[in-house]
């Protein structure tokens, strides 16, 4: 009796320690999206299924393990019985299980050849992971453009308050249109990065070389946020995706504005002096959102796989030996080449700002159009050693 | 001789070395499999001590204690460490002292060799541990090393690692093949197959999956290391490799070392559960089939860590309808050892509730396994919490309960002592609290979409990991009861006598504890 007490002292603490628990939480996400695309309501339903069938599993064997336990302990049913084998239940309890499983089989995979339907799709989009952001394509409508975080560096250093979309939010979203079929041919850069979108169901793997698809057609104008989900480094937890569906009118409108926004910044002064003030302000932001994920907010790196840019022989040496590497890269490390990922402004800022921060006093002062000249020389060099026209992965 | 008179002198041929030189150069199963045992012990506490960083970086949305590139070698280091330094030196020193006793054979079939698989580890562990220590980054890619992270972009740490993992490798072929030959040839007189008690059986089975999957991971970090230094390009697509090759190998290793993890577990608790009901194991040739099924589906399921990554609709099904059929030999096992206890005379020591809360909990990790074969619904549940939390679930009271289960269960018989009844039940009940705590909230963290690895998250998940922090913190705390436990047995306590369980029926019950040095030195005979 004292022992049953105490088992009932116990099993009441426990259970309230969880209700407490349970309370403080009600308010949040327990459970897997329904979602918005097609895709996305069928994985959810077999989700569904599958957690019930398992709560009914449980149920049954706990209840018959837990009847053990009180009735059979030693002290009620002293004697055990010998029984160790019959053959009745053992098939019975492979077989039930088998055709359990069979049940879930089949609209599990009716769900596995809708999501492999890739056909008649009206869009398509281009994905490709980037250490550590994304790069969106809409290859018939010739629109590009790379998506960074966009929570700034003083909430993750806790020295702001967090905004409401904490590192779920994005400087330029992707966006697409509601009720037609997306397709995302996904792929990576450098390492395998993985495109998820919870509500889309979509979640694919970007792995460099090759090339993926998926598909959504979303149901419902909104905005839907997502993560990259394959580690790929230091910044895998700083990558996210934002994606806005809007209507097909309101999507026509921003294709037009994409468009036309390109010629504008193609042809927006190119002679222009930029001031020393203003190519550090500048600079600062694009250190931030591109290289500060490896060298670091403080330009200390992490040596010797990412060095330092404090007094480093680069920010210390000829400007446009900087300029080069920042432009092509280093192969055989881990720095990529920015050249069609950042534009003369952002390179010539950047440089500006590796020159004259982090106790790196060299006073330079870069402007966009020394980077295009650097720019367009390295072109024709890469044309005249590279007969064969450039595959882009 | 007589072997009676063996027993009467405990310490009757003593190892004549003393002090380090016994330990180095013994060749005895029991000093051996305790080695073995106080290593797994050791590096717990290490990787326990790496997953409470990471607890405490995610206790709070923020960057905290520790930056991103360091968070990542915690969760690298955490799981190699738990995986090869933790369950699988555990699980072979259960080996190693009790299946000679339990089949009664007087020590392993290949004494020197087995000095060598253990002597074996200790380096590779300091190798892979020195890794912190070096200027630049450790092994920073997770557990899993996928390429082109670990090759292109692995920091130069990387080789050790490598070079840790082959160690590993050579230690474990060794190490099983030493448990085969002991299991087929070492059998006393009228130990049939059939007769042979479940955790041997158990053993047996898990001892050919590392035989067969261990050249598989050297084989996968060679090509890693070929690709880093040599110029291949297994891994490389611009060379004509192909990353995902790495995840074909690495996984077809990956998935039947799951159940060279889970498989001796599944022994263990075949062994207590029928000692503390007081009757024997319910379908014991089942159990048996149901074993080397469970081990031959193994090696055709590996694909369903990488339906993202995305394959032809027919390896789809097939992958998923594979991983489905584990679910029938495994619930097998689960009714089976539910019926054992039916209709018993149930007594609850530590190692039977630590049986139980492994059949619990292991039900509840089988369960979201079958949620994750379902190809599409993986497709949500891949790379996120979920599928923490199900790992964790088939992992901590699957294989590590079924360890501490084990300890329990054979500590009296190792040390001649009982250990602390009390204390071990506080160890089981805290345990199986702060574990739930622990990792219950990340299947509600992962369905609402928080992926793994990462040292930062959204406001939203932010109650939860806090949960679940607090819950690991409780359960780190709960561990040192049983070092505590461990240590406070082996220096006194009540004596266990030949037999402390009244249900136990296997022959390492018969020789006296702690046993003498050199046991069944004239094999018992069964009948």
């Amino acid at each position: 009796m004292k022992l049953l007490k105490k088992m009932a002292l116990k099993i009441t603490v426990f259970l309230s320690l969880m209700l407490v628990s349970w309370r403080a939480v009600a308010d949040y996400q327990l459970n897997m999206t329904s979602g918005v695309t097609p895709v996305s309501h069928d994985v959810y339903l077999l989700h569904m299924t599958a957690f019930y069938i398992s709560l009914v599993i449980c149920a049954v064997v706990f209840g018959v393990m837990f009847y053990a336990i009180i009735m059979h302990r030693k002290s009620r049913h002293p004697v055990a019985s010998k029984f160790d084998q019959h053959l009745g239940l053992e098939i019975t309890w492979a077989v039930i299980p088998l055709l359990i499983l069979i049940i879930i089989a089949i609209p599990a995979t009716m769900v596995v050849y809708r999501m492999n339907d890739t056909r008649n799709s009206e869009l398509v989009v281009k994905v490709t992971g980037y250490q550590w952001k994304w790069r969106y394509e809409y290859l018939n409508q010739g629109i590009s453009f790379y998506s960074n975080l966009s929570t700034p560096m003083n909430q993750r250093a806790n020295l702001e308050p967090k905004g409401e979309h904490y590192l779920l939010e994005v400087d330029q979203p992707l966006v697409i249109p509601v009720g037609e079929k997306v397709r995302f041919l996904i792929t990576a850069n450098d390492v395998i990065h993985s495109w998820w979108v919870p509500a889309f169901g979509v979640k694919t793997d970007a792995i460099p070389g090759f090339i993926r698809e998926a598909w959504a057609q979303v149901d419902t104008v909104g905005t839907y946020r997502g993560q990259c989900a394959e580690l790929c480094g230091a910044g895998h937890g700083f990558m996210p995706i934002v994606v806005i569906a809007v209507s097909k009118a309101d999507f026509a409108k921003w294709v037009a504005n994409m468009t036309r926004g390109k010629v504008n910044a193609d042809t927006m002064l190119p002679n222009k002096t930029w001031s020393k003030s203003e190519l550090l302000q500048k600079g600062r932001q694009t250190y931030n959102q591109n290289c500060a994920g490896c060298h670091q907010t403080e330009g200390k790196g992490l040596p010797p796989l990412y060095p330092a840019l404090a007094s480093s022989k680069i920010t210390l040496g000829p400007a446009v030996d900087e300029i080069q590497l920042v432009l092509a890269g280093k192969s055989g490390t881990a720095m990529p080449g920015f050249d069609d990922q950042l534009s003369d402004d952002d390179v010539a800022s950047v440089v500006t700002y590796t020159r004259n921060e982090f106790g790196n006093n060299t006073h330079d002062i870069i402007q966009p159009r020394q980077v295009a000249k650097i720019r367009e020389a390295a072109k024709i060099t890469h044309q005249s050693e590279q007969s064969s026209p450039e595959v882009n992965v | 001789m007589s072997s009676a008179a063996l027993h009467q002198h405990p310490h009757f041929f003593p190892n004549p070395l003393k002090w380090a030189a016994r330990w180095i150069f013994t060749t005895n199963h029991k000093d051996i499999g305790t080695l073995y045992l106080w290593l797994a012990m050791i590096m717990f506490l290490v990787g326990g001590a790496m997953a409470m960083l990471i607890r405490a970086e995610l206790f709070q949305p923020g960057a905290r204690l520790i930056d991103p590139e360091f968070f990542n070698q915690m969760t690298t280091l955490h799981g190699l460490i738990m995986v090869f330094g933790v369950v699988m030196p555990a699980m072979t020193g259960l080996a190693n002292w009790m299946v000679p006793l339990m089949i009664g054979a007087p020590d392993m079939a290949l004494p020197r060799l087995n000095n060598w698989s253990f002597w074996i580890l200790p380096a590779a562990f300091t190798l892979l541990i020195s890794t912190l220590f070096m200027s630049g980054p450790a092994p920073d890619f997770g557990w899993t090393f996928y390429a082109p992270l670990s090759t292109t972009y692995g920091p130069p740490s990387t080789d050790f690692m490598i070079f840790a993992i082959h160690l590993m490798g050579l230690s474990s072929i060794m190490g099983s093949i030493n448990i085969i030959a002991t299991i087929i040839n070492m059998r006393c007189p009228g130990m049939t197959w059939m007769k042979l008690p479940m955790f041997v059986w158990t053993w047996f089975v898990t001892a050919f999956l590392l035989l067969a999957v261990m050249p598989v991971l050297a084989g996968c970090v060679t090509m890693v290391l070929a690709d880093r230094h040599f110029g291949t390009s297994f891994f490389n697509a611009a060379g004509g490799g192909d990353p995902v090759l790495f995840q074909h190998v690495f996984w077809f290793f990956g998935h039947p070392e799951v159940y060279i993890l889970i498989l001796p577990a599944f022994g263990v608790i075949s062994e207590i559960i029928p000692t503390f009901s007081r009757k024997p194991l319910f379908g014991y040739v089942c159990m048996v089939y149901a074993t080397v099924s469970i081990a031959l589906l193994s090696f055709f399921v590996w694909a369903h860590h990488m339906f993202t990554t995305e394959m032809p609709v027919a390896g789809e099904l097939f992958f998923m309808y594979v991983t489905m059929l584990v679910a029938v030999p495994t619930g097998v096992k689960v009714f089976n050892w539910v019926t054992t206890m039916f209709r018993g005379a149930l007594t609850f020591e530590t190692p039977m509730l630590f049986a139980i809360g492994f059949l619990v909990l292991f039900t509840i990790g089988g369960c979201s396994g079958v949620m994750l074969s379902l190809a599409p619904a993986d497709f949500q549940y891949q790379d996120t919490y979920f599928v923490v939390a199900h790992f964790h679930y088939v992992l901590v009271p699957g294989s590590i309960f079924g360890i501490m289960a084990a300890v329990y269960y054979w500590l009296p018989k190792w040390t001649g002592h009982r250990y602390d009844e009390r204390l071990g039940r506080w160890h089981f009940w805290l345990s199986l609290i702060f574990l739930n705590i622990t990792f219950f909230p990340m299947h509600f963290l992962g369905l609402a979409g928080m992926p793994r690895r990462v040292p930062d998250y959204a406001l939203q998940f932010a109650d939860f990991n806090q949960i679940a922090s607090l819950g690991a913190f409780g359960f780190g705390l709960a561990q040192l009861i049983f070092l505590w436990v461990i240590i406070k047995t082996i220096v006194s306590g009540k004596a266990a006598g030949n037999k402390p369980w009244e249900g136990g029926t296997t022959l390492e019950w018969d020789l006296p504890s702690p046993p003498p040095y050199h046991t069944w030195v004239h094999p018992p005979h069964l009948d």
